[in-house]
């Protein structure tokens, strides 16, 4: 039996940017930054103040009780999964549970129910801890709140991989359509951290950008000024579909995700490997799993998150493994960083800029770094034939994922 | 405290913990197949309730607590 071809049929998401896919994209072409400083009162101790916060608030669409027992990660991976499900024409398709199943996951989970909760615990005791803080603080929450929304019985899965997660969860989506396991996938990531604590610990690894006074200008993939990558908030949520069983219904077909490449770099737990060593071998895979031609793929949106030293590893690696001729996009010098749910909105992108044409631009490249060899649409967009387009995701802990899509 | 103002009582803390219309909320209501209020929430209404009458009610007591009237008649009873 030959493998079945895979399919994106619904696309949902609520970033910094808007509120849906939509207000997203046309954010993102637009050049848009979602980055603002931070002025809550527990930020002022910061050495980090600025953060990509969400366009629109989880209150603004699920009703008060719903949020009660919902980690905020939670909350807008469900808002995410029901827009791509209504968005795949799913949602009175009677689609068989049984061939329904999610990959979602979350670099960090439920971090702030954690906190809140022990400052719960600490100023009134055990017996006022709610009884909703196990389901909102464990990995797998995400995952199996959108698997309870929509009625997945194939199976509910949380990957957790870090800032990979979003892209390794599209990726097990995939395998699991392959191999036969369901004909539909809800699949992305989400990631819901901006607080005081996880702010300091990544400041502490002198990871993020602390140009406090300039929070748009901020987040400066590839630019000699790049100073570490700005916290995002956000989830992003695809619906991948066995190519058959989409058309058998008509649906409509964004793109094609035609391979995937997982590695991991067994070299350190937080530094990529200084040759970029995992990530060659996870861009490789991936265009060998897709079976394309690599002057095919003319665009990459890329994880570069604006650190100084991770930018630059994956030019190297792109260089190697693909080619000196795709154009290149940083959405999250618009985006920031989404941690857990980079992959999967940056997965969005690369298929609306597959479907659409068009490479979203990169902001803040004012002043390239000199290992800049490949070409990115700075500040504004470019209009061009995208037939096949590369997504790069990786994360601590030394995963690389990279994920192909093509023209449906 | 009169049992009216118990109830009054119980249906503000069942409307900010679940949700539950106050209109709906009367003695003769089962918690769980009248007002919809499943198991974890049934935790935070009963501290909830120990906290706004200043009683206590132990985990062995509010599975003995079936309807709304049997809580009235227990915080009744305690306060």
């Amino acid at each position: 039996m030959s493998r079945p071809d895979v399919v994106v049929t619904g696309l949902g998401a609520t970033t910094p940017l808007g509120g849906d896919v939509a207000s997203t994209w046309d954010a993102m072409l637009a050049g848009r930054s979602g980055v603002s400083a931070l002025t809550q009162e527990w930020a002022a101790q910061l050495p980090v103040r600025i953060a990509a916060q969400l366009a629109v608030e989880p209150s603004e669409v699920l009703d008060r009780i719903r949020l009660r027992r919902l980690d905020r990660s939670e909350a807008i991976a469900i808002i995410a999964a029901q827009q791509a499900w209504a968005d795949a024409g799913l949602a009175d398709s009677g689609l068989d549970g049984e061939r329904l199943a999610v990959s979602v996951g979350s670099g960090i989970g439920g971090a702030t129910t954690l906190l809140a909760q022990d400052d719960i615990l600490e100023a009134s005791g055990p017996r006022r801890v709610s009884p909703h803080t196990i389901p909102m603080l464990m990995p797998n929450g995400p995952a199996a709140w959108v698997g309870l929304e929509l009625g997945a019985k194939a199976g509910v899965h949380s990957v957790a991989s870090a800032c990979a997660t979003g892209a390794e969860a599209i990726a097990l989506g995939l395998d699991i359509i392959r191999a036969g396991r369901a004909d539909v996938v809800v699949a992305g990531g989400t990631e819901a951290v901006i607080h005081a604590l996880p702010i300091a610990g990544f400041s502490s690894m002198r990871a993020m950008s602390t140009r406090n006074d300039e929070p748009e200008r901020a987040s400066r993939p590839w630019d000699r000024g790049r100073d570490g990558f700005v916290l995002g908030e956000g989830a992003g949520i695809v619906v991948l579909e066995r190519a058959e069983h989409a058309a058998a219904r008509g649906a409509r077909v964004y793109a094609r995700l035609a391979g995937a490449g997982i590695t991991s770099d067994a070299y350190d737990i937080v530094q990529p490997h200084a040759e970029g060593e995992g990530a060659i071998r996870a861009i490789a895979r991936a265009i060998a799993d897709a079976d394309v031609a690599k002057r095919d793929i003319v665009h990459v949106n890329a994880h570069a998150t604006s650190t100084p030293v991770g930018d630059m590893l994956e030019i190297g690696a792109l260089h190697k493994a693909l080619g000196n001729h795709p154009v290149l996009a940083a959405t999250k010098s618009m985006t920031g960083h989404l941690l857990g749910a980079a992959g999967a909105l940056e997965s969005i992108a690369t298929i609306l800029a597959i479907r659409d044409g068009v490479v979203p631009p990169t902001i803040n490249l004012d002043d390239p770094d000199d290992g800049l060899t490949l070409e990115v649409a700075a500040h504004k967009a470019r209009h061009m034939e995208i037939p096949a387009a590369l997504n790069n995701a990786f994360g601590f802990g030394g995963h690389n994922v990279a994920l192909v899509f093509t023209r449906a | 405290m009169t049992r009216d103002e118990i109830t009054t009582g119980l249906a503000e803390i069942l409307e900010e913990v679940a949700g539950v219309n106050p209109d709906d909320v009367a003695e003769g209501k089962s918690f769980t197949d009248d007002l919809d209020v499943d198991s974890l929430s049934m935790v935070e209404v009963v501290v909830a309730a120990e906290e706004k009458f200043g009683v206590k009610i132990p985990d062995n007591e509010v599975q003995n607590l079936k309807t709304v009237g049997d809580a009235v008649t227990y915080i009744a009873a305690q306060s």
